[in-house]
């Protein structure tokens, strides 16, 4: 095993300079080159050019007049510096009574008995940016509300912010939260504090 | 369920197969040292790591030498990741500020990663300086999935080998597999996953200020160049938390593709490669055939079982669907449960999705893939020669059914084989059960588990399989303490190199025997019998060893919720 000594160790420093330093940095500039947008994490700007977001992470949207993400168990909701979703096994008392408790506001908030199951459960990362159609379409009527401006307008900004599933097959069509409710700001602004 | 994922199913599986068998043709020739289109790039550089290392790569190693070499590599490797953890605060790149990591949890993080486990006690955005990332946590994920082919290489050899004496070299082999495969993949992998959203920057954070006028920091990092390998080395270990499921490690349904693929193309190249050196191309074919029936019967499973209601949500709304509870919008339930098949399969312990949150039956299905051996299609490297040791005990059992000696690839298969076979066997079955017992009535132990009932018992019984099985994926609610860190950290040293030297003994073993023509006594091992027989053997296996502590875990938790819908 003597014999192993230089080799091991000659291969372990070797590696960590190549694979450990010059392979990810090289990635990072090549990335930076290429894809600025995505390699900087996908992040949304204002006029102002100041950062608002990532359109890959959700954001813990509550006031009414805004489309509202799925739960959160990251943090103490929608952290991206603590991702994570709540680990509660499909008997657990308190996902049950969890569930039971958001249906119970969701539908008085909503006005809707039928509620989809994205709005109830939380995500696997707690930052899931997006809907599903139908949670959606049951927002939509209270954003048309709030907005001063008929639900089929609000559907269409939300059909126009649907993902279909890629290659007809891959994954789940998705509504963006983010980007719904930057484009309602856009075309039908309420008058709140920044 | 729906046709659609079905559909997703069949083509994610299909092109870890179908893509596995030109990269296999590919694999066989850097095993080989044969020359390759990235010669002209690689072969200076080969030269003068030769050099630096004093190494003939034309003198081979017998299987004791190529087993010492990986030793001491992994020894190395083992000391540097830990010194790496422990200092991270004085090194450079920590623009977090995180302090060193606490001694048992440097420890546990450095074993799981040598080992090609990833098992995670710590959280990657609030523990881990880009530092650790990139110099210790994405070395090893290049280096513990290079030795793992590199056993697959060595046992190849074996069976090619007529009254041979040596395997190769372990230093060369780990060479050419890392920087003629592992590396170019995760390059183009890497840029494919930053184009489609994964971030890759020296930035730890940037401060958002949302729509709402709340601030929202959100962690960044050099992720894409990690993501690659962490999937193609089967590793599995996530810059974040939320590992796949993340968004910024796993953006889209194409990324989620990619990654699927990548965890599973090179545990069926190594199948591919293996026919190839060995010239023996239908029996390798029939081993992939095993491996996709099997990973594809659990994905449709898994699949079945997360799309049955559950009691909470069947109870609160009125609309179907699946069980949504730690899945993403993006993926669903065809997309999750196919993950899972083929993470707890190959391995590998990445999830886009909460096995914890899955039903009974799913997280049952998926724990049960980790307890067979971790060979549907495995991890790379450590799935082929998991599937040839149950080939060996499939051979054996067979043979006594008949009453003729053996023979598996024209090797006859003796009493040395055997033995050496069920030792790498009942390794991960006493560390499977034996700790996972001792923690059912361990307080210490106890203090950490989340969840009560069977379920809580699944939670422990999970985290020693996936430890054990080097897999790596988790009931993510356990928490660390102590006993937690050591017990798991021996658990994963014990799966991997309790594992290996038999596997390298048995080839060593087998490299001095002559090749044998088959006979008309020879069982055939590439037909449908054969692979019926094989699947047998690891079903009744796995099932013997397994199915008592799942009967007490899983299985009991889907009548109470089969009980808890009907009330």
């Amino acid at each position: 095993m003597l014999r192993d000594l230089r080799p091991a160790l000659v291969s372990v420093v070797l590696f960590t300079l190549a694979l450990g330093l010059a392979y990810p940095l090289a990635m990072t500039g090549l990335a930076g080159a290429v894809f600025p947008h995505q390699a900087g994490g996908s992040l949304l700007r204002d006029a102002r050019g100041e950062v608002i977001g990532s359109s890959l992470i959700a954001q813990g949207f509550a006031r009414p007049e805004y489309l509202h993400p799925r739960p959160s168990a990251a943090g103490n909701g929608y952290d991206p510096m603590n991702s994570g979703g709540s680990n509660l096994g499909p008997l657990d008392k308190k996902l049950i009574d969890r569930v039971a408790g958001d249906a119970k506001t969701i539908g008085a908030l909503e006005g809707s008995p039928a509620i989809p199951v994205d709005a109830l459960t939380t995500s696997a990362s707690g930052l899931d940016p997006d809907v599903s159609p139908e949670n959606a379409r049951m927002q939509a009527r209270r954003l048309a509300g709030q907005r001063g401006v008929d639900v089929s307008i609000i559907q269409s900004v939300i059909d126009a912010n649907t993902r279909r599933p890629m290659l007809g097959i891959l994954g789940e069509p998705a509504v963006n939260a983010l980007a719904v409710n930057r484009a309602l700001d856009d075309r039908f602004p309420v008058a709140h504090p920044r | 369920m729906t046709i659609q994922g079905w559909a997703e199913i069949a083509l994610t599986i299909g092109l870890a197969v179908g893509l596995g068998w030109p990269l296999g043709v590919y694999m066989a020739r850097v095993w080989q040292g044969e020359r390759t289109w990235l010669d002209p790039v690689l072969g200076p550089v080969e030269r003068g790591y030769n050099a630096l290392m004093g190494l003939r790569p034309e003198r081979g190693q017998g299987w004791i030498a190529y087993t010492l070499s990986l030793l001491a590599f992994s020894a190395a490797s083992f000391t540097i990741l830990y010194a790496i953890l422990r200092l991270q605060d004085h090194l450079p790149l920590n623009p977090q500020g995180f302090a060193g990591m606490s001694p048992e949890l440097a420890f546990n993080t450095a074993i799981s990663f040598v080992t090609n486990t990833n098992w995670q006690f710590y959280s990657g955005e609030s523990a881990a300086s880009h530092f650790s990332q990139m110099a210790g946590l994405t070395v090893q994920n290049f280096a513990s999935a290079a030795a793992g082919i590199a056993v697959a290489a060595a046992l190849a050899r074996a069976f090619a080998a007529n009254r041979g004496e040596t395997l190769g070299n372990f230093w060369t082999d780990l060479f050419r597999i890392t920087a003629y495969v592992l590396l170019p993949l995760s390059i183009a992998v890497g840029l494919v996953f930053a184009a489609l959203g994964a971030p890759q920057t020296l930035l730890a954070h940037v401060d958002a200020h949302t729509l709402e006028g709340a601030k929202q920091t959100i962690a960044l990092g050099p992720v894409a160049s990690q993501e690659s390998i962490k999937m193609l080395g089967t590793n599995g270990g996530g810059f974040f938390n939320a590992n796949s499921a993340h968004p910024y490690e796993n953006p889209n349904a194409i990324s989620n593709l990619i990654e699927m693929v990548a965890m599973n193309v090179l545990a069926f190249a190594c199948v591919f490669a293996f026919g190839r050196v060995t010239g023996l191309r239908r029996e390798a074919r029939a081993l992939a055939v095993v491996m996709t029936l099997m990973v594809g019967a659990a994905a449709g499973a898994i699949y079945w079982a997360e799309t049955q209601p559950t009691p909470a949500l069947a109870a609160a709304h009125g609309l179907a669907g699946a069980n949504m509870e730690g899945k993403e919008v993006r993926f669903g339930a065809a997309a999750t449960a196919v993950f899972a098949a083929m993470t707890t399969g190959a391995s590998c312990g990445a999830i886009n999705g909460w096995h914890e949150s899955f039903t009974p039956i799913g997280g049952g299905v998926a724990m049960f893939m980790t307890q067979l051996g971790e060979m549907l299609p495995g991890g790379v490297g450590s799935g082929l020669y998991g599937m040839i040791v149950m080939a060996l005990i499939t051979v054996f059992v067979a043979g006594l059914m008949v009453g003729r000696t053996p023979e598996y690839l024209g090797k006859k298969i003796e009493a040395r084989e055997m033995k050496l076979a069920m030792l790498a066997v009942l390794v991960l079955t006493v560390s499977i059960l034996i700790f996972a017992a001792i923690a059912a009535v361990l307080p210490a132990a106890l203090k950490t588990v989340s969840a009560s009932g069977p379920h809580g018992l699944s939670e422990i019984l999970y985290a020693y399989s996936s430890a054990t099985g080097n897999n790596g994926s988790a009931f993510g609610g356990l928490g660390a303490n102590t006993w937690w860190n050591v017990t798991m950290a021996v658990a994963m040293w014990l799966g991997r190199f309790g594992y290996i030297v038999p596997v390298m003994a048995i080839a060593g073993g087998l490299a001095v025997k002559p090749r044998l023509e088959p006979t008309a006594g020879t069982l055939p091992t590439h037909g449908s019998l054969f692979v019926g027989l094989l699947i047998g053997v690891i079903l009744i296996l796995g099932g013997l060893q397994y199915f008592p502590a799942q009967a007490l875990g899983p299985i009991v938790e889907h009548f109470q919720m089969l009980g808890a819908l009907k009330s």
